[in-house]
This record gives structure tokens, sequence and C-alpha cells, in this order.
């Protein structure tokens, strides 16, 4: 009887340092991938980098200037395109949510949270690029928008479901019009959720190559005229990390440096906003 | 929103029509893939696809249900609990290009040296390569909500199998596990979904041939392609009509597969966090 227990408790112990050594484990390739990225990129990283554009073959320095120039516009172009829409359609979707119309876009945006990248890329190919004739920021920052939405309507939806009726109701009673107090008490109280699932949107894009590679298609040069195609950070990693060039390597590798950091610090921001505010995402 | 989804679904099938209607059904299983003599066979794809998705959800569920079972029932509050969540979530937020840079660059020489130890062609580069990476990439998809899963569990549940004198495993195992069997599958098909269109990683890693590979052996240590990895590489290239149909009919597929999946999994959770 004594020996049973014994192989039990055992058998216990020896689960729970396999799932501990598991579950810590696999924070090694993160740690190791911070690492090496931080360990390559940092001395490449310097002002001149930042403000050069890309060198040709054979030629020392160069920078990224054009693909820091190329990521910042499509992703403030692409803001612009779906945060407003995305927000609205959160609301929409908070305030009725047993109306059919309801039902059927919030299905419509979990069929777009799972749509590969790549595939929106295909289409917005077809719906800006094929028409203009040429391959254009403007399109790219279309495909982002596209990937941008689902994530900022879904925070906006579970922030405001989270607030209490009885704030709208009081202001109701106070015979505020509707809009006024979706604009003035919902929204400003949801501020943070939402502010954070903007954040976590534009963190996420930011790194998204397959959407680029039709649509805002790459450029060497500094560019900032949005019908003309574009550099972006992630399609610059791209093509310069499977380049056989050292002096390419490297570039890349302080172009993921820069690109991992800012996703990192928008990440971890976010966080700190959403603990600060107790908003469960 | 309702707008853009059929949009999306019209655009892709009338620009797929071309190679639907000159190829057939039959493009699905055409085994040779060759541009040049116009021929057009999506298995090498579809194979490649599912052996990559498959390999590294393999992998991945034994760490992502540890990751599960260890914040969501041994440690789910407190600063390390804390520290290791939030270090899982940042996985997900690395952007892919940059897993696919660095296994370019680390990993395959890692694999090139292992696999000429196991004597099989030391290519580096292929299936099992971005099967890891994917691993990587995809565990916090379904460890993220197998912690909120585990902490659903009713303490009474728990606290009558302790009562009858169960090791802590053994709750684990027949109350646990049972209870949220159904919830941590619908995470798998999460990470799942994740795994079938993720592109740049696996573009970068897999190496790009459309042959079908003779043995299961070089099937998954050799150079292969996806679905994602072949649109993503070959659709500027695309010349004429039927090539470039045939690639978006890919895309029509993958957009099938994964939303289908995604569906079913959402669905599994809401049915399972509603009763």
């Amino acid at each position: 009887m004594d020996a049973r227990i014994g192989i039990r408790n055992t058998k216990s112990i020896l689960f729970k340092g396999l799932i501990v050594f598991l579950a810590f484990v696999i924070t090694l390739p993160l740690i190791i991938v911070l690492l090496y990225i931080i360990k390559q990129g940092v001395t490449q990283v310097n002002w001149h980098f930042l403000t050069h554009v890309p060198a040709p073959v054979g030629e020392t320095g160069g920078g990224i200037s054009n693909a820091l120039l190329g990521s910042l516009i499509i992703v403030a172009m692409s803001s612009i395109v779906a945060i407003p829409v995305g927000i609205l359609t959160g609301i929409y979707l908070s305030e009725n949510p047993h109306t059919r119309l309801a039902y059927y876009s919030g299905l419509c945006v979990d069929i777009l949270q799972g749509v590969p990248s790549i595939v929106v890329g295909i289409v917005v190919y077809f719906w800006i690029v094929k028409p203009l004739g040429t391959f254009s920021a403007i399109s790219g920052s279309i495909a982002l928008a596209i990937m941008m939405l689902p994530i900022v309507i879904r925070s906006t939806e579970q922030t405001l479901r989270l607030l209490p009726p009885s704030l709208k109701e009081a202001a109701l009673s106070l015979g505020v019009p509707y809009h006024r107090v979706i604009l003035k008490v919902i929204v400003p109280c949801g501020f943070a959720g939402i502010l954070s699932g903007i954040m976590l949107s534009i963190a996420r894009i930011i790194g998204e190559t397959a959407p680029l590679l039709f649509t805002a298609f790459g450029n060497p040069y500094l560019s900032s005229s949005i019908t003309k195609p574009m550099e972006t950070l992630p399609h610059l990693i791209y093509t310069y990390a499977t380049s056989p060039y050292d002096d390419w390597h490297n570039l890349a590798w302080g172009a993921s440096f820069i690109l991992l950091m800012f996703v990192l610090l928008l990440n971890i921001f976010t966080k700190l906003i959403t603990r600060k505010w107790n908003i469960q995402l | 929103m309702l707008v853009l989804i059929v949009g999306i679904l019209i655009t892709l099938i009338i620009e797929s029509l071309p190679s639907i209607k000159s190829l057939g059904i039959g493009f699905l299983w055409g085994k040779i893939w060759d541009p040049v003599q116009n021929i057009y066979g999506a298995y090498p794809f579809l194979i490649g696809t599912l052996l990559t998705s498959f390999i590294a959800l393999i992998i991945s569920i034994p760490f992502s249900y540890a990751i599960s079972i260890y914040l969501g029932e041994y440690n789910p509050k407190g600063w390390l609990s804390n520290l290791l969540k939030n270090t899982i979530e940042l996985i997900a937020a690395v952007p892919s290009i940059i897993y696919g840079f660095w296994g370019l660059f680390v990993l395959v020489p890692v694999i090139r040296s292992f696999e000429t130890k196991i004597h099989v062609a030391p290519y580096g580069i292929g299936v099992f390569t971005s099967s890891l990476i994917l691993a990587v990439m995809i565990i916090p998809y379904a460890a993220s909500l197998g912690i909120t899963l585990i902490r659903m569990v009713p303490s009474p549940l728990k606290e009558g199998a302790y009562a009858l004198g169960a090791t802590r495993f053994e709750v684990i195992r027949s109350v646990i596990m049972p209870y949220t069997r159904s919830g941590l599958f619908a995470g798998v098909l999460l990470s799942l979904g994740r795994a079938l269109g993720e592109t740049m990683a696996v573009t970068m890693l897999i190496g790009n041939t459309s042959a079908v590979a003779n043995t299961i052996k070089d099937a998954i240590f050799g150079p292969g392609n996806t679905m994602a990895s072949v649109i993503a590489n070959e659709f500027t290239e695309a010349d004429h009509t039927v090539y470039l149909s045939a690639l978006i009919e890919l895309g029509l597929v993958l957009f099938f597969v994964t939303v289908i999946i995604n569906l079913i999994g959402k669905r599994i959770i809401t049915k399972f966090t509603n009763s």
C-alpha cells in the first residue's frame, strides 16, 4: 500500500518537473533570436545608417532611410483607413450585439482574422495594382489596413462591452442625444482599451511582408510618392537577406534590429497601458 | 465587413476561373508543376503545406500543453507566471520575416550538421527546418487559449478529486484534461490555421522546389514548397493567364481551408465558454 502511494507521488512530481521544464524551455528560442538580432544589428545602427539609402553592391556604407520613410508612410496611411472604420464597426457590434447584421459582421471579422496575409496581397493586387497599372504605396496601405481591421474591431468591441450599462443609461436619462452619448461618454471611457488595440494592430502590420510583395513591391530609392512603388522595412529585410552579398546582409541585420525593437517596445508599452487600466484583451 | 469578405471571395473566384476552366478538378492532384511546359498540378504544394503544418503542430503540442498546464494550474499568479506569460506572447509578436532571416543564418547550419550526422542529404533548408521555426511561431496561439480554459475548470471538480486522494498528476489527467479537451483541441486548430497560411518564414527556409520527393526521408528533410510560398515566389513572375490564375486558385484553396479551420475552432470555443 505504501509503495503504491510512493509511486503515485513520484509520478506526480516527475510530471510537474516535465511540465515546468517544457514551459520554460520554449522561451529559449525567443531569447536566442533576440540576442542574436541585437548582437548582429546594434553595431550597424548609426546616424548614417538611418539617413542614407542602401548603397549599391561593392560600396560600403549605405542605410535604410527609404525603408524607414516607406514603412512610416504606409503604416500611417493604413491607420487612417483602418482606425475609423474599425472603431465604428466595433461600436456597432458592441451596441447591437443581437441583430442579424451584427452576427454576420462578427462572423466576417472572425473569417478576416484567419485569412492568410498572402491572400490579402493577391486580392489587393487585383483591386488596386492592376487597375492603376503600377505597384504603389497606396495598394500596400490598403492591404495592411485589411490586416489591421479585425484587431481594431475586436478590441473596441470587447472594451466597450465591459463598460457598465448604467454609464450609458445615466447619460441617456439626462437627455443627451445618442450620438453624443457614444462620442462623449462611451468612447472616452473605453479609450485606453481602444488605444491598446490600435497599438497592437500597428505592431502586427509593421512586420507584415507577404501582403506587400505584390502591392508596395519595394524601391531602392527614397520615394514619398504614394502612387509609386515604395520600400518598407520587412520587405527590405526579405530582399537583402536572400541576396548573396555580405554588405547587404549587414544592412538587413540592422533593419531587423530596428524593426524588432519597434515591435517589442510597442508590445511592452501596450501591456503597461492595459495593466494600468486593468483591461483584458 | 460583409462586403469586404464577399469581395475577397469573388475576386479570388473570378481571377482563378481561367485555370479552373482549363485545368479542371484534376489540378488538385496533378503531380507536376512545370510552368514552362504549361503543366500545373497542385499536389506538391498541398503535400508541402500539410507536411510542414503537421510536423510543426506535433512539435508544438507538448510545449503549448505544458505552458497551458503550468500557467493555468501549477502557477496561475505571481510575477514569475506573469513574466512567462508575457514572454510567450512576445513570441507571437516577433515578425515572421525576422524568424525567417534568423533561421536562414543560424538554424540552417545547425540543421545541416544534424542532417550529416543522421545520413540524409544535408540541404539545411527544407521542410523540417521550416516546421521547426513554424512550431515556435504557433505555440503562443494554442497556449494563451489553453491557459484561459484551464483556469476556467470549476474548483469543486478539482477539490472533489483531491478529497478522494488523487495526486496532482491524477487530477490533471482525469479531471482537468477531459474537462478542457475540446477547448484545447480548438486551440490546436487555431494554431494550425496560422501554420497553414504562414508565408515569409517558410518561403525563406523551405528551399522552394516544386518536385515531389521520392522517399519519406527526402520529403521531410529535403526542400519543398507550400501553397503560400509558391504564391510568394512566382506570383510576380507569372507571365501568362493560366499560370497566374493557377496560383490564384492555390490562394483560393488556402483561403477556404484556413477559413474553415478557423471557424470550426472559434465555434468550439464559443460553445465551450457558454456551457
